[in-house]
């Protein structure tokens, strides 16, 4: 039974844990750790010196500082390290308040924007924070401080969160979501609600009219990468450009968002989701550091 | 750094833009702010500063349109002589509609 649970829960994206086999925290140097708390998502990283050394990603739960601990033990698995070793945390996001560990809570946007900075290099000089709950435009400099942010603080549209509902609705797996939604010959014109919930219905009455799975997630993604356009036209977009956050991994919306704004993404081998508890990460560290002093 | 508050929806852009590097923290727009939209808070963005910065109120933020709606044009007052805005020596306060 649980097993059959299992197979329709399309939402669920893959949670995540990854060490860097060249680092060993016993060498010495300090080590500090980001903690992430989403709405929908949790991240932990740890740090060794300003380097990576592992992270984990999984489902934030009801209760925060629950996702919090076990986000961080299971950054921790395998390692050897251990709490208490941890010279200093930083709490951000949603959740940065219930962070039980932390040292000090830092707004999200600050992080994602020296997060953004570490992952993507200096150059970046805008980050678009694409979240569960929330999307925001942050610009910055090339120390990665923020210089203008913008975020849309009434509506939810255009977020991770609407993709879970439209997956669950069509049935195809989350991860596959964005790779669907490109195989469309034209693409329709963009569902035109912007609440999530009537979007859905609306989705729904697509599939009455007999649209392809494929066409509707085409109709869905394109309306979310516009709208996220309009959101960015405010403070405007400087090159060179990033995505963090779930979304960046939905290729069907980053396909249409630097489409629509003329611009190529940055590219990174790390992952986009993590950018926050990086910057975490990296401000524990100077917070120790001025401590120290 | 400009941080803005607000939302965009079907009828509009509505913003308050704080200039964070030219606020002194000095509280003078969240006293004269007759909704009360206006707060001081810690600033968040730079964790050198030392000083608290103009922020919108969570609550306000998402319906700062009808918030600010008595200090508007239609009730004779204009962008420059906003209370906020005229009560920030510093200039740092700007509203987009």
């Amino acid at each position: 039974m649980a097993e059959e649970q299992k197979k329709t829960e399309y939402w669920r994206w893959t949670e995540s844990r990854w060490t860097n086999p060249d680092i060993d925290w016993k060498q010495g140097g300090i080590v500090s750790a980001g903690v992430d708390v989403g709405s929908v998502s949790t991240q932990a990283v740890i740090m060794v010196d300003g380097q990576l050394y592992c992270s984990s990603s999984m489902r934030t739960g009801s209760d925060s500082p629950e996702s919090a601990n076990s986000a961080m033990k299971w950054a921790l698995e395998g390692t050897g390290l251990t709490t208490d070793k941890i010279q200093a945390t930083v709490g951000t996001g949603y959740g940065r308040v219930n962070v039980p560990f932390a040292t000090k809570a830092i707004t999200e946007i600050a992080c994602h924007a020296r997060g953004g900075n570490f992952i993507y290099g200096p150059q970046v000089r805008t980050i678009l924070d694409m979240g569960g709950q929330d999307c925001k435009a942050i610009r910055c400099d090339e120390k990665g401080k923020v210089t203008a942010f913008l975020m849309n603080d009434k509506c939810a549209a255009g977020t991770g969160r609407g993709m879970e509902v439209f997956a669950d609705l069509l049935g195809v797996h989350i991860n596959d979501v964005g790779k669907m939604s490109l195989q469309v010959d034209t693409e329709p014109p963009p569902v035109s609600s912007t609440c999530v919930v009537f979007a859905k219905s609306e989705a729904s009455g697509l599939l009455r009219q007999g649209w392809p799975k494929e066409k509707v997630l085409a109709a869905y993604c394109s309306a979310m990468a516009h709208r996220v356009v309009t959101l960015l036209e405010r403070i405007g977009v400087e090159k060179e450009f990033a995505i963090t956050g779930g979304i960046a991994k939905n290729i069907g919306i980053v396909n249409r968002l630097s489409k629509e704004l003329n611009v190529t993404p940055l590219k990174s081998d790390l992952d986009p989701q993590i950018a926050g508890a990086i910057g975490g990460a990296l401000f524990a560290k100077v917070l120790f550091e001025k401590k120290g002093k | 750094m400009k941080a803005n508050y607000g939302y965009k929806d079907g009828s509009g852009d509505f913003f308050i833009t704080v200039d964070t590097d030219k606020c002194t923290g000095c509280g003078d727009c969240a006293k004269t702010c007759p909704a009360g939209v206006l707060e001081l808070v810690d600033n968040g963005y730079d964790i050198d500063a030392e000083t608290p910065i103009a922020a919108v109120k969570k609550e306000h933020s998402k319906k700062i349109k009808y918030s600010c709606a008595p200090c508007k044009p239609a009730a004779g007052y204009t962008t420059a002589g906003l209370p906020c805005v005229k009560a920030c020596t510093a200039g740092v306060i700007d509203h987009s509609w």
